[in-house]
């Protein structure tokens, strides 16, 4: 998978499990306060990240994961581990 | 017992068919924890008989061969599975494998559970973990990899099966009820987080039932037991299964974290 494909499905796994336009999915995009998340949505994408990249994110590292870019940017981290 | 007439008159019970009039359970499937006999068997046999597909589930292999085939000649659909509840690899490899079967997991059943009796003083270690293992902290990780494709399905039922005892305490049984009370609030913790992703979470707390458990008990225990309960009577596996599928069903749509005693009026 190239930085590009993990990009694209990090936002499809947003998409699917908020419920929101793939246009709102910008790199600066908030889970909670700009798409929407609540606590449990928050849980429910990182169990989705752990099982799409077949990783294990610490609850420690969870508050890491704020906006969609930070995401990435975390992911990108743990996979080149 | 005059006042028990018309609760044995078979005037309110009715004989449930495939195809009968409260098939409100169509194509759902039903994942029952220790219902290869007992009250696990008459639950199962409930759901199946209001057009569930049955995950007959058990850690003795042959009865829950033996009773998924007897279903599955009744024209329930049912698979067996055989796994210890207490083993978190197995409860997700149950889940997984009741996926790629039936395609969705729409009911579970927290029904498998044991009894090590003894005076306080006088209970092993063993046999306080052993109960805890099985009844506790079997029904948290069945309920949590069942909860994972709950929430993705946005809809899910999840029934524990508890106890009079959990809640009124009975002499020897510091380790039963103790794990009965965790699966309680186990159940009301549950429900407030899974509420958000339409997954409802009820216990049905039997009181005395005759079943092979109690068949054992001396006459002059049952008889205190019987004394104890309004009704007059014991209760039958059927009558736990009915509240069971009550909390299974549509018509339960609004309710959540209950415990329904299913006792005889034994703790009011």
């Amino acid at each position: 998978m190239t930085k590009e494909e993990r990009v694209q499905k990090v936002k499809e796994i947003i998409v699917e499990q908020l419920g929101v336009d793939p246009s709102e999915v910008t790199l600066e995009a908030s889970f909670i306060d700009d798409l929407g998340a609540d606590s449990l949505d928050t849980v429910e994408l990182v169990m989705e990240f752990e099982s799409a990249f077949d990783i294990e994110i610490p609850d420690e590292d969870a508050d890491q994961l704020a906006t969609v870019g930070s995401a990435i940017e975390y992911l990108e981290k743990k996979l080149a581990e | 017992m005059a006042e028990n007439d018309i609760f044995n008159s078979g005037l309110i019970q009715f004989e449930q068919k495939p195809g009968g009039i409260m098939n409100n359970l169509e194509n759902k499937v039903a994942w029952i924890t220790g219902s290869g006999r007992g009250i696990g068997k008459a639950i199962a046999q409930e759901l199946g008989c209001r057009g569930a597909r049955l995950v007959i589930h058990d850690i003795d292999r042959e009865s829950a061969e033996k009773t998924a085939a007897s279903f599955n000649e009744k024209g329930y659909p049912s698979i067996a599975l055989v796994s210890d509840v207490s083993d978190k690899a197995e409860a997700i490899e149950t889940v997984d494998r009741i996926k790629k079967e039936f395609g969705s997991l729409d009911i579970l059943v927290n029904n498998a559970g044991i009894t090590r009796d003894n005076l306080l003083v006088r209970m092993k270690e063993d046999d306080w973990d052993l109960v805890m293992q099985i009844n506790l902290k079997g029904t948290f990780l069945c309920t949590q990899a069942s909860a994972k494709l709950m929430m993705k399905q946005r809809s899910g039922r999840i029934i524990n099966i508890v106890s009079v005892v959990g809640v009124m305490g009975n002499p020897g049984q510091s380790n039963y009820a103790a794990s009965k009370a965790g699966m309680i609030g186990f159940t009301k913790s549950s429900a407030k987080e899974l509420s958000a992703r339409g997954i409802t979470v009820n216990a049905v707390a039997p009181g005395y039932i005759e079943t092979e458990m109690t068949a054992v008990l001396p006459e002059n225990v049952r008889s205190a037991f019987i004394e104890a309960t309004p009704l007059k009577r014991g209760g039958t596996p059927a009558d736990v299964a009915k509240a069971v599928a009550f909390f299974a069903g549509p018509e339960s749509a609004f309710i959540t974290g209950q415990v329904l005693h299913v006792d005889g009026g034994m703790v009011m």
